[in-house]
């Protein structure tokens, strides 16, 4: 038991050794021990979801978790989900063409909410996207674009990979 | 908002984590999900000297069956695995039903049963959901364990019968009456808020179509989750037709006493009683009718 800990988690496939405090949250961690900043910071309190990440493949509050809990799990923020530099995830290219984000606060935090949410529901209804987008707040877009751009990125997945 | 420096365990049995808890008390605080202590320990509301992570305790993370209809689930269960789990939408399908209801899916698939249970927020749906459907749960501590009946456990907002070195170690849900239908319903303004009112109703039938049990627990509508037992109880013995269950939700609605608060007046949560126990209370009997 102490305030200071050894930690190895795997982010974005590569495996990171650090030493962190206790109360480091998961999300600073991201941000300012392994410099990937594409993961934001909202409210701190688990309500508005920009901090959204996988934790072992589920999406998850980086805010409301201890880095100390990353310790032999695996990590993928949004760095991770392209599948190389110069190329975007199928749900990026929607979202740009879709005009998905304005500011782009909440962007990084939905693309991991909605990755997941398509790889279990591979032919979503508006409904179901909407109801699936509750748990992350957006100020600028008023979702329309939002629920347009997952609609569209669920139609391209399902050309690309016919069931 | 950073939580204050605290030490951190992530215990490795169950044994470790209760003597933690022992040697510290009230100073320690276990963590589950998360999801309820760690925003409060962002805010410096809740300032534990001892974190003890009970993550790794994979023997508290279980449904399991129990005798003919009951069930058994660890407190270490995540909301994710009680809204898909088979097993509880077969045997408890009123907790299938209200889990889309507790907040949104990243938050259940960090948040368990127990932490849930043990921060006892009178307005989440998974308290109201105990009372309704008499569950016991049981705490473990150093010193022994013991069964503590839903109706005792929640003593008031955020307060629980628990003692300062017990952990609340699993639930158990006995089976439903034969022939019960069962609903929830609440009124959020959003999905995943919390709900301004919600409402839990069992209704049980016997061969010749009597009432033979009917209860009614409600979420947000007091310091704890609260039973309106009078007006559930009116219920037993008759033919329910549409006129029981319209005056069963009146008294109902006499019978409890919401405080109100900022997303609703009291006035306002007193009508959402009304008309969400007559219709759970309607679509309960259905249920039980028709066999689910």
């Amino acid at each position: 038991m102490s305030s200071e800990h050894e930690i190895t988690t795997t982010v974005n496939g590569t495996r990171f050794t650090r030493s962190v405090e206790s109360r480091l949250l998961l999300s600073d961690f991201i941000r300012h021990e392994l410099g990937l900043t594409g993961t934001h910071v909202g409210c701190e309190h688990g309500v508005c979801g920009a901090c959204t990440i996988l934790y072992d493949g589920l999406p998850a509050r980086s805010c409301l978790m201890f880095a100390a809990q990353a310790h032999g799990h695996e990590i993928t923020t949004v760095e991770g989900l392209a599948p190389e530099r110069g190329r975007l995830h199928p749900l990026q290219a929607a979202f740009r063409a879709a005009h998905g984000l304005q500011c782009g606060y909440c962007t990084a935090g939905i693309l991991m909410t909605m990755t997941a949410f398509l790889a279990e529901h591979p032919s979503p209804s508006e409904g179901e996207v909407r109801e699936a987008l509750s748990g992350n707040l957006c100020r600028c877009t008023g979702y329309q674009h939002i629920v347009d751009a997952v609609l569209a990125a669920a139609a391209r997945l399902r050309a690309e990979s016919p069931a | 908002m950073k939580p204050a420096p605290f030490s951190y365990v992530a215990v490795e049995s169950l044994d470790r984590a209760l003597a933690v808890k022992a040697e510290h008390g009230d100073d320690a605080r276990f963590l589950a999900g998360g999801q309820s202590l760690v925003p409060a320990m962002n805010f410096r509301l809740a300032q534990p000297a001892v974190v003890v992570d009970i993550n790794p305790l994979a023997e508290l993370d279980f449904v399991r069956a129990a005798g003919a209809g009951g069930l058994r689930i660890g407190a270490l269960t995540r909301g994710r695995t009680l809204e898909r789990d088979p097993l509880v939408a077969d045997r408890q399908p009123l907790v299938h039903e209200a889990m889309p209801h507790v907040a949104h899916p990243q938050i259940r698939n960090r948040g368990t049963l127990g932490g849930n249970l043990a921060h006892a927020d009178p307005a989440s749906e998974l308290p109201a959901l105990m009372l309704a459907l008499d569950a016991r749960l049981r705490a473990t501590s150093a010193r022994g364990e013991r069964w503590i009946e839903a109706r005792e456990f929640f003593r008031g907002v955020l307060t629980t019968a628990l003692r300062a070195d017990e952990l609340l170690a699993e639930v158990e849900l006995p089976a439903l009456p034969p022939r019960a239908g069962t609903c929830f319903m609440e009124v959020a303004r959003r999905r995943g808020d919390y709900a301004m009112l919600g409402v839990a109703a069992v209704i049980a039938l016997g061969e010749d179509g009597r009432c033979t049990d009917a209860r009614l627990a409600y979420c947000n509508a007091g310091e704890t989750p609260v039973s309106a037992a009078k007006a559930a109880q009116a219920l037993v013995g008759g033919r329910l037709g549409d006129a029981e269950i319209r005056d069963a939700a009146a008294a109902a609605q006499r019978e409890i006493d919401p405080p109100g608060n900022v997303h609703a007046t009291a006035a306002f949560q007193r009508h959402l009683a009304a008309v969400l126990t007559e219709r759970t209370l309607r679509t309960a009997l259905a249920r039980a009718k028709a066999g689910r």
